[in-house]
């Protein structure tokens, strides 16, 4: 039995049984990827090899004699979804994107077996016509440095002995067998490691204040209710490497003594829950979860639970009540988690990306861990790249890094709306989601950190980093956040509730041309109310895209209210219908569709439109046939 | 009502039994009773009420708060459009529209009156890379168009026709 072995010796034998194969496929399974259809391109692969009359693995057999000639891998999401489906061939190394099953025979025949390179499959550069061979010399990968999400991407997501020959549950096996639960809060607290999912408390803090609490019942909570719109660092850490989180846990569960924990994921991440689960499973019979846990003596168990889609329950003591199994409303702080938390008892709560990263810092030492990251955010970050830039996808950078490396360096450039690049040549970067706020190319060179970030009225939240081309309109896109946390607001506090829905209702006449000029005076006066008079998170930070558009985009404001025009040309209030006098052939196709009577004209003249009837349903644009009515 | 109310609350007994009548884990029985029933009954929530021994208005509170949770049953292919921040400024709200006048949708109802196909807007799928982003029946499809969000339509409209009239 391989359980029955020492971590040392398991990863000797998986990394000698790998060694045996004469390749390795590794096809990207995460969410993104199997969008794209890469099960088909794994199963064709398989097919392909097969017919060959060559064998093939599933996963790395570690029990049998006889190897089989290649073997196969389903690795997580790999942070890089747009070029998906992505197929790596090892030894080699080689990453071929957007594969098609199409491809399998082609892939097989000249890459796994003769070693030959498929140019048109490999990565071409945005900008230069240049093909790269290997991931860690894509700029999109080459530009970061993961440490949390190290293993994204690179290992089967599935198979915990390739987690343990990465040096795997090493760091919870030696918190459990040889550190005390002081020692184990001081190395954290030393590294400088701060909360990733949005607060930055620090971590090692928050843990200690749990330890010195005398109760003997204490539980860890996981929040992988990530709802942020355009952040999913925690389902690709989930779906690709569970057992990162799991072993974070652990060693908070030996420093604060807590022998139950939950991992509150969402429900719209059925594939992530799908792994962690096994992932459980697996733990528990290695003996890494349960009872006498690495032969301690000590037990801690993990119970899974899906979320029930409550942008809310990311709030810690929302979420708390949603375990359980009351409404996901917050509560007033003090009394702490720390101090009362799940069913009244001592609780850590942290999030995903900061248990992933708990390993990572333990395995570095608190020294190496903290030089890296500015004075006073330490280590790295995981953002969501996303939006109106050339490579969309996951990164983790060092704290400090700038918006001129993330967007120009890993993103490739900004993307106009025909698809065309325009270098850094961006509107605004949302950063922090519906709690953040906007950075514009003023901040390009600005170190972002917890610090810098809030002098300029963003955050860091949960990392979605979501780029804004200049077509876009900055109202509409505060009136979409505003949108958002309205109704998701659960209700409890007057001023969220009913100040958020004032606020939509301003921001929405303003986009639809209603607005007045007290109209933003108004939206200002209530923005500070909802900050000041909502009890949490969600409510006290949901004005923050309004404050931020606001401050730096106050003309797009001033446009729409005096002087009747979107400067995006992107509200449909705004937008004006007219017919090209020299493309009208004067068919009256427009005319007799208006449903308002709003167009006229006769044979011979080109018809009008008159704006004053005019109700801008675009029927006119879908009938014309000659491409002659215009909107501008 | 063929099947009679006994068979009915028999799966909510052995739901109920899963989760050892535990009230904390109401909102996981909630996701198995849906589950099952595709919606949530009122009947339903009642029994369950009354066996966990909290008050119906406890079990409404829960069902009504979370959005995953629908009193209302849904139509047979269920189509969610992502409206997250990467889906939205890459013009996911053309999608919508197009849909909804596509089914002929109104502002009240986002199910056909054929109970064929429900609407729904989720707020982030997390496949922001792939934007936009529409599943239908649990099949995520990115990098949509209007256009090609309604030949995927159409196609299941196809085959229902074809299923339908066998």
């Amino acid at each position: 039995m391989v359980t029955n072995r020492t971590l040392k010796e398991r990863k000797e034998l998986f990394k000698s049984n790998l060694s045996k194969y004469k390749a390795r496929i590794m096809v990207c399974a995460g969410t993104g990827c199997v969008a794209n259809g890469s099960l088909k391109v794994y199963e064709e692969l398989v097919n392909k090899i097969k017919e060959k009359g060559l064998s093939v693995a599933v996963a790395v057999e570690l029990e049998k004699e006889e190897k089989d000639d290649y073997v196969m891998a389903q690795s997580g999401c790999q942070g890089f979804c747009q070029m998906g489906p992505l197929v790596t061939v090892y030894p080699q190394g080689i990453l071929y994107i957007k594969v098609k099953p199409e491809d399998a025979e082609e892939i097989i025949e000249k890459t796994v077996i003769n070693g030959e390179i498929i140019h048109r499959l490999l990565y071409v550069t945005p900008d230069l016509n240049e093909t790269i061979e290997k991931a860690d010399h894509i700029p999109f990968y080459s530009g970061q440095h993961r440490l949390g999400i190290k293993h994204c991407g690179h290992i089967d997501a599935l198979d915990m002995e390739e987690y343990i020959a990465n040096d795997g549950y090493a760091m919870a096996e030696r918190a459990f067998t040889k550190m005390t639960g002081d020692q184990i809060c001081k190395l954290v607290t030393d590294s400088g490691l701060r909360g990733r999912g949005g607060g930055g408390f620090p971590t090692g803090r928050k843990w200690e204040l749990t330890r010195i609490q005398e109760e003997p019942t204490k539980y860890i909570v996981c929040n992988g209710d990530e709802g942020d719109p355009g952040a999913f660092m925690d389902r690709c850490l989930l779906e690709a490497c569970p057992h990162s989180v799991i072993e974070g846990m652990l060693v908070a569960a030996k420093a604060i003594s807590a022998t139950e924990g939950y991992i509150y994921v969402r429900t719209e991440y059925p594939l992530a829950v799908k792994r962690l689960k096994i992932a459980v499973e697996d733990a528990k019979k290695s003996g890494f979860l349960g009872k006498d846990v690495f032969g301690t003596g000590i037990d801690f168990d993990i119970h899974i639970m899906e979320g029930a889609g409550a942008f809310v329950c990311g709030e810690e003591t929302a979420l708390i009540a949603s375990i359980e199994g009351k409404r996901g409303m917050p509560n007033p702080k003090p009394p702490f988690p720390a101090q009362s938390g799940l069913f009244g008892k001592p609780t850590v709560i942290n999030n995903v990306e900061t248990f992933a990263n708990v390993p990572v810092v333990m395995q570095m030492g608190a020294e190496a861990y903290s030089s890296i990251g500015t004075a006073t955010s330490n280590g790295t970050k995981t953002f969501a790249l996303t939006g109106h830039v050339a490579n969309t996808g996951l990164i983790e950078v060092p704290f400090g890094t700038t918006l001129r490396q993330i967007i120009g360096d890993i993103g490739g450039g900004v993307l106009n709306d025909d698809g065309t690049l325009c270098g850094l040549d961006f509107k605004a970067v949302q950063i922090g989601g519906p709690s953040g706020g906007c950075l514009t190319k003023k901040h390009l060179d600005l170190p972002l950190d917890y610090e810098n970030l809030k002098s300029v009225g963003a955050m860091v939240g949960s990392g979605g980093l979501v780029v804004i081309n200049e077509q876009t309109c900055m109202v509409e896109v505060a009136r979409f956040f505003m949108q958002f946390t309205q109704s998701e607001s659960c209700g409890k506090c007057v001023v969220c509730r009913e100040g958020t829905k004032q606020m939509l209702n301003l921001l929405t006449d303003i986009v639809e041309g209603r607005a007045k000029a007290e109209t933003l005076s108004l939206l200002e006066e209530l923005a500070q109310v909802v900050k000041v008079g909502s009890l949490c998170g969600l409510g006290k930070t949901a004005p923050n895209p309004v404050l931020s558009t606001l401050k730096y985009f106050r003309d797009e404001y001033n446009a729409h209210v005096f002087e009747g025009r979107c400067p995006a040309n992107q509200c449909e209030a705004f937008k004006k219908y007219r017919i090209e006098e020299e493309k009208c052939k004067s068919c009256g196709v427009c005319a007799k569709k208006c449903p308002v009577g709003a167009i006229e004209g006769a044979k011979g003249v080109p018809y009008v439109i008159d704006r004053d009837k005019c109700i801008k349903c675009g029927v006119c644009i879908e009938s014309c046939k000659f491409d002659a009515v215009l909107v501008g | 009502m063929s099947d009679g109310i006994g068979t009915k609350f028999d799966k909510v007994c052995s739901i109920l039994d899963k989760y050892e009548h535990n009230p904390h884990k109401l909102i996981a029985i909630l996701q198995d009773m849906q589950e099952e029933y595709k919606y949530l009954p009122e009947d339903i929530m009642t029994f369950v009420s009354t066996a966990l021994g909290i008050s119906p208005s406890t079990v409404y509170g829960v069902a009504t708060f979370y959005s995953h949770f629908t009193l209302q049953p849904k139509g047979k292919h269920v189509i969610k459009l992502c409206d997250g921040t990467a889906c939205h400024v890459r013009k996911s709200q053309d999608i919508l529209n197009a849909i909804k006048k596509y089914l002929g949708l109104s502002k009240k109802s986002n199910t056909t009156p054929d109970m064929l196909f429900t609407l729904e807007t989720v707020a982030c799928l997390g496949a922001c890379g792939l934007a936009p982003v529409v599943v239908i029946d649990d099949q995520v499809h990115g990098l949509m168009t209007p256009e090609s969000t309604i030949a995927l339509i159409e196609e299941i409209k196809k085959e229902e026709v074809v299923c339908g009239g066998n």
